[in-house]
């Protein structure tokens, strides 16, 4: 019974992840029509952010979690800017192979300089050690990693359904030609949000890097399990993922424990009975 | 075109006419097939194609009159990839020799393509044991170390040390199944018990499941059956989760200096291994690793993958000329190899069985405390050798058709 307390709160650590990365993707997809490949390209980008930071200008992981968003942000703008933005109204096909190729392009140059093996990044002091749950030996870090992507998850669902800005910005998405009439400048309001979902990711990136690796590959390898969980949590949906992310990782932390060979199926498995049963995933709305 | 075809056909049976008077063929194509953008990139990748370049230059056969041509590819750790290249290299490209060739899975599909068509490889990257055992082939060199030597050395190492009691943590698939399977073999042979197994997905990047499931275990002793990234994040995590505090010991079944490099000195230091190279183990290895990390873009030292590429490679290249020329035809060259003591300055002295499990020592390194370290790559200590003939599998245990009983 202890261990599967421990397993699941484990499962929750890496719900967080899951949530922050697909909390992002949904952003994106819900205000730009954009189904972002490239999202594991730059959440790897954000954890590289934080190591270069830390090993060429000696500033450390705090910083880092601020800096390093803002860093990838601004190369998503601009992303959007000078090549997504052309792709607006066609088949959301073109913007997932664009991404994809960008994702490919990204990877392959992280991978030419810095090999697969990836880089050391270390816990920051003050999140060192553990505690003794009873049932488990929880490290700081990872507790850390719960708490604040879920602050920050819970953020960004307010700053999106409960704000004036936010209110715009579904606006802006319902009916782009409308809101610019009320002389809102729509295209700089979806580059923003591009930013913001980009953001997200390398955010993750961050949290991420002081327990992997930091490795040209490492979002390449999360993907697709985050894709998963959007199109389980419904296209487009904020809460939705959020809400998934966290269920999917307690989820696939029971298979870990009960039959680790199927834990990286499991998520798949959950995909293809959902949409098998409701094909917009649990909190989607019909088209 | 009636005049083409014809013209063909002259052309063809000039070009057989040539073939049988230039009896002495001397093209050579080498294939790389690894993996160049996956977890184990950094093992075998562009650096075994460096070093097969390097040992081609070095071979000196090209002023004696030889063509040698290199090819490379990625399997992407992928066996149906890897025997889809494979394929095609030896039917089209009409490749002669394979190296490198790491991931035990697809070692295994191409090993058995290798023996119907008759090619060569000389596998420097795998590390199943079969190659040697049940799955042996006349066809086949394993060249650097196999589970079965990991296993003897490290795993019959750590028990003496008092770990008496295991659980493995392993990667599901051929390799890590191998490398369990040896492991416990040695445990149990040195008085020591198995009390569980966890065994995870390939390339998995978090093992905080596995690892608390392993230490509830309370064995005193974690076994990592896994190999590049896997077994470095595991590694990382280990520690998060206090398992080394706690008294347990972490045992790195297959690790490379890549992975003590990417995790860094604070985190691995202690760690216990066997290896069958280390660039800083004598005048011949320090002068080639040198030469080697110059050329490559990360500057980073050999694994025992890449200098096993360039050291079989010199050994290939030797019995080839020593036979005057190419007789595309691998069972026969790989015979002749066999007949030949190996001698290059990065494995010294060494020989290859009839099983094709080719013999030189195996060293139990420690990793090096940060404050013994003189700088990067200086990483490991060396804490045992066990000599050629009693690192591998012996010949009285061997399940291989090959071998006179």
């Amino acid at each position: 019974m202890q261990a599967l307390y421990a397993q699941l709160l484990v499962g929750l650590i890496n719900g967080s992840f899951y949530a922050l990365l697909s909390l992002g993707l949904a952003v994106i997809f819900g205000m730009l029509n954009i189904i972002n490949f490239a999202h594991g390209a730059l959440y790897m980008m954000g954890a590289f952010c934080a190591y270069f930071l830390l090993n060429v200008a000696g500033i450390g992981y705090w910083p880092a979690l601020i800096i390093a968003p803002i860093v990838v942000g601004i190369f998503g703008m601009i992303l959007e800017r000078t090549m997504l933005q052309w792709l607006a109204g066609l088949d959301h096909l073109y913007g997932l192979l664009l991404t994809f190729g960008i994702a490919l392009i990204v990877q392959g140059v992280f991978q030419n300089y810095f090999g697969s093996s990836g880089l050391p990044y270390a816990i920051p002091d003050e999140l060192k050690g553990g505690m003794n749950l009873g049932f488990m030996f929880l490290p700081i870090y990872r507790g850390w990693v719960v708490v604040f992507s879920l602050v920050v998850c819970i953020a960004t669902w307010y700053l999106i359904e409960k704000t004036r800005l936010g209110a715009n910005l579904r606006a802006a998405t319902e009916n782009p030609t409308l809101v610019r009439a009320f002389g809102i400048n729509v295209p700089r309001m979806i580059t923003l949000t591009y930013g913001l979902g980009v953001g997200l990711a390398a955010l993750a990136g961050v949290l991420s890097a002081p327990i992997n690796q930091v490795r040209p590959l490492m979002g390449a390898d999360l993907i697709i399990v985050v894709f998963a969980v959007v199109v389980i949590g419904g296209m487009g949906s904020i809460m939705g993922s959020i809400i998934t992310g966290f269920a999917l990782g307690v989820i696939e932390g029971l298979t870990k424990y009960f039959y680790p060979e199927a834990s990286n199926t499991v998520v798949f498995v959950l995909m293809v009975l959902v949409l098998l049963v409701k094909p917009t995933g649990l909190t989607g709305r019909a088209a | 075109m009636k005049h083409r075809i014809s013209a063909l056909l002259l052309g063809t049976a000039l070009a057989l006419a040539a073939g049988g008077a230039l009896a002495q063929d001397k093209n050579v194509k080498i294939g790389v097939l690894t993996d160049n953008s996956g977890l184990y990139s950094d093992l075998g990748g562009a650096g075994s194609t460096l070093a097969a370049q390097m040992a081609i230059e070095d071979s000196g056969l090209a002023a004696k009159g030889w063509k040698i041509d290199l090819v490379s590819a990625d399997h992407q750790n992928k066996p149906d990839i890897g025997t889809t290249v494979a394929r095609q290299w030896i039917d089209v490209e009409k490749v002669d020799i394979f190296v490198d060739v790491l991931n035990s899975g697809v070692a295994l599909a191409v090993n058995n393509l290798v023996k119907e068509k008759n090619a060569i490889m000389i596998n420097t990257g795998a590390a199943t044991s079969d190659l040697t055992n049940a799955q042996c082939s006349p066809n086949t060199i394993h060249w650097v170390y196999d589970t079965y030597m990991l296993a003897n050395s490290t795993g019959q190492a750590l028990v003496k040390a008092g770990g008496d009691t295991w659980y493995f943590l392993t990667a599901d698939y051929a390799f890590g199944h191998a490398l369990e399977r040896d492991t416990a073999a040695v445990v149990v042979k040195s008085g020591g018990k198995v009390i569980g197994t966890v065994r995870h997905p390939l390339n998995s990047s978090d093992f905080s499941s596995f690892l608390l499931q392993a230490q509830a275990s309370k064995a005193k002793i974690i076994g990592m059956a896994n190999a590049g990234g896997d077994t470095t994040n595991t590694i990382k995590q280990a520690a998060e989760f206090g398992i080394v505090s706690g008294g347990q010991k972490l045992a790195g079944l297959l690790l490379f200096i890549n992975d003590v490099h990417s995790l860094g000195l604070k985190v691995a230091q202690g760690l216990n291994f066997t290896e069958t190279f280390y660039w800083d183990l004598n005048d011949g290895t320090r002068a080639f690793s040198k030469r080697f990390s110059e050329r490559m873009k990360n500057k980073a030292m050999p694994s025992m993958v890449q200098a096993g590429v360039y050291s079989g490679l010199i050994h290939y290249f030797k019995t080839i000329d020593a036979m005057g020329g190419n007789p595309h035809d691998g069972v026969k060259v790989v015979a002749k190899m066999k007949e030949a003591p190996t001698d290059d300055p990065l494995f010294g002295k060494g020989t290859i069985r009839a099983d094709g499990r080719k013999l030189h020592p195996a060293y139990l390194f420690e990793v090096k405390k940060p404050s013994e370290s003189k700088g990067p790559w200086d990483y490991y200590k060396l804490v045992g050798t066990t000599p050629a003939d009693q690192a591998f599998r012996p010949l009285s245990e061997s399940a291989c058709p090959l071998v006179k009983k």
